[in-house]
């Protein structure tokens, strides 16, 4: 696997290898984007000997806190594995962003536990809610922890290392038969929020539910997801990171590059490879290789962004 | 507001008559069954009085939502939701959480 040629001449870039570097983004590739070409650099290892200083920040992604069925009895125990390697990383990141999920069923204990254990990084952390953050009987706890200084249902931008961060939630005011909701108010926001800034200045946009269509058999998409990437358009970078699905997937179109992450509880299947998105669940022994975290490297200058997809195990 | 009308004497009687047929009825009671983020049976027929229950079955969690007419709490693992019909019309219902969820309750 080590060996494994990864280094692609950008014009030389086959449909077919794109393929294949998607099927390794879920082992850990590394990832730069030049010109809206990927080109991976090699797995973990090389990779992080690879990366030149700049901003990192740490995705982090669909805890549940709370699960305890049979695909993961301990899903608050592989939360503390991932902050464990976190806290192990040999440069300390920036910041983390959470993309939601934090709780099972949006029980205080389970907000509680999962702040003391996230705590341990000592990062600051930027959520944003899932559907399950939200499942209280009066849909106040996620907002009472995590809403401060954010605008209706908890979206807000900020500036670090020269990005800009746009969190949104698309878990709100759901309609049957549909995908994930931004709606015209949180559209609104994000057309103005834009406005002001410079088309060279990159931007990062997070979100629970996949804003670009994965599998709409299963809900992963976002009904009115192309309007906000309307407003990125003419941006020089823009990187979509999502979790919800509980698996890496990546996609570039153009300036943009889509890019989901693993969740720290629970594997789910691929699109269509099951009866339904529900925990999938696989041998003890695999199991933390399917969970993990992601670390986003930005370097100031030359527009490139790096992922690297770090499992919990293997 | 004391006075009592011949229309509403008739609503009274009307009530009366009908409310004994009602409860008969409800004893057909229904299932529907929430296995792999599916409604089972996805449509139902059924006649005014009808109680429907709904049982999650799935490791994760669902509702039961029909805008403007009913909405159950969050169900977590083998939780229950029944809802008894009592006026005819098509309840058209998803899961809040997972709104490619749907179903239909058709009662007359």
């Amino acid at each position: 696997m080590s060996t494994h040629d990864h280094d692609h001449s950008e014009d030389g870039l086959s449909r077919r290898k794109v393929l294949e570097c998607m099927t390794w983004a879920g082992t850990g590739v590394l990832w730069t984007i030049t010109g809206g070409v990927p080109r991976s650099l090699g797995i973990i290892d090389s990779a992080q000997a690879a990366t030149a200083p700049g901003m990192t920040f740490l995705q982090i992604s669909d805890s549940h806190v709370g699960f305890d069925k049979p695909a993961n009895p301990n899903a608050l125990g592989t939360l503390e594995e991932a902050v464990n390697k976190i806290n192990a990383m040999p440069e300390k990141p920036s910041f983390m962003i959470h993309t939601g999920d934090i709780t099972h069923l949006s029980k205080a204990a389970e907000f509680d536990n999962a702040e003391r254990i996230i705590s341990q990084t000592k990062l600051d952390v930027h959520y944003v809610p899932g559907e399950h953050d939200f499942i209280d009987e009066e849909v106040k706890l996620y907002r009472e922890r995590y809403g401060r200084g954010t605008k209706g249902h908890g979206w807000y931008s900020f500036d670090a290392g020269g990005v800009h961060f746009i969190g949104l939630v698309n878990v709100v005011d759901l309609k049957g038969g549909g995908l994930g909701n931004l709606g015209a108010e949180q559209l609104a926001w994000l057309e103005d929020d834009l406005r002001s800034k410079s088309k060279s200045t990159p931007v990062v946009l997070f979100a629970h539910i996949p804003l670009w269509t994965v599998y709409p058999q299963w809900g992963w998409g976002t009904e009115d997801g192309a309007r906000a990437l309307e407003f990125v358009k003419g941006f020089g970078s823009v990187t979509v990171l999502n979790g919800h699905i509980h698996q890496v997937m990546q996609k570039v179109e153009g300036n943009v590059t889509f890019h989901t992450a693993r969740s720290t509880a629970f594997p789910q299947p691929a699109p269509g490879s099951a009866p339904s998105p529900g925990p999938m669940k696989v041998e003890d022994a695999r199991l933390r290789s399917m969970l993990g975290v992601a670390s986003i490297n930005f370097k100031q200058g030359d527009q490139r962004l790096a992922i690297i997809d770090t499992p919990l195990q293997g | 507001m004391t006075k009592i009308t011949r229309r509403d004497f008739g609503l009274v009687v009307a009530a009366a008559v009908l409310l004994p047929v009602t409860t008969a009825r409800a004893d057909n009671d229904i299932e529907v069954h929430i296995d792999n983020f599916v409604f089972a049976p996805a449509e139902l027929n059924v006649k005014v009085g009808t109680t429907v229950t709904w049982t999650n079955r799935d490791d994760i969690p669902h509702t039961i939502v029909s805008a403007g007419k009913f909405r159950s709490k969050t169900l977590d693992t083998d939780d229950k939701f029944s809802f008894t019909f009592t006026t005819a019309g098509d309840y058209k219902y998803f899961c809040s959480l997972h709104p490619h969820m749907t179903g239909m309750i058709k009662v007359e």
